[in-house]
């Protein structure tokens, strides 16, 4: 594997019953390339998370997965509303979600904090009224 | 514990496709991101949540059955899913509460 490989898929903002295709279908992809399961579970959370927040507050977005040998590198695009307190967005808890989203069990304030955790890089590039760029990496065990 | 082993008069099955998984630990919540950051795999998920992200959150964190509890049930499209994503789905007359003490005591027989 000299090459990343790389998997690009649409977010539907609009269609909040289907979030979560692209991870579950990136699930599929890493399976088949037989990587350990942990590292397979964290990284489909992790972009789990930041599929439901493109669709809850950013209208959709594209999202990409790299594979090489080293790392997992998932960089979520949109061309939402941005953030505009990253510290404040970060705290678990805290959520602008509204009441329906709610409903459906999101909104808990825990996406972003997730998405931290699950990973062992995240950064977050963020210009309110232009949009937001997340980029999370999740480091491969490497041979001894 | 396997999921076969479940009481089904207690815990009754809406869909099995993946009866022989293991019940090790028990996880009970509502609000998808907090189960899916504290749930641990092959953990008995348990929730009143019957929407399709309950199905890809399960799926995502490979619970070994979500149990739906209040008598709550999951709409035909959404059982096809769980069907498709090999997800066992029961469901209980009894609170969450209450099934977590049933399940306790299951599994520590």
């Amino acid at each position: 594997m000299s090459e990343p490989l790389v998997f690009q898929f649409d977010v539907d903002g609009n269609d909040f019953t289907s979030a979560g295709r692209a991870s579950v279908q990136v699930k599929k992809l890493l399976r088949e390339l037989g990587l350990p399961a942990d590292v397979i579970r964290r990284v489909s959370i992790a972009m789990y998370e930041g599929e439901i927040n493109m669709v809850i507050h950013a209208n959709g977005g594209v999202a990409e997965v790299r594979v090489d040998e080293r790392d997992i590198t998932i960089i979520l695009t949109d061309r939402g509303p941005g953030i505009p307190d990253v510290n404040l967005a970060m705290q678990e808890g805290y959520s602008t979600a509204t009441r329906s989203i709610q409903s459906l069990g999101f909104g808990a304030g825990m996406g972003l904090p997730n998405m931290k955790r699950y990973t062992d890089e995240m950064r977050i590039d963020t210009e309110v009224g232009v949009g937001t760029t997340i980029t999370m990496v999740i480091h491969l065990p490497q041979p001894q | 514990m396997k999921i076969s082993e479940l009481r089904q008069d207690i815990f009754r099955p809406l869909c099995l496709p993946d009866p022989d998984r293991d019940i090790r630990g028990v996880y009970m919540g509502d609000l998808l991101s907090w189960v899916m950051g504290r749930a641990e795999e092959d953990n008995a998920w348990i929730t009143i949540m019957s929407n399709r992200n309950v199905i890809a959150v399960a799926s995502l964190i490979s619970v070994s059955c979500v149990i739906l509890t209040e008598d709550v049930t999951l709409d035909a499209d959404v059982l096809a899913l769980a069907e498709q994503k090999e997800i066992n789905i029961f469901t209980t007359a009894l609170s969450s509460y209450d099934a977590c003490i049933a399940l306790y005591r299951m599994l520590n027989e």
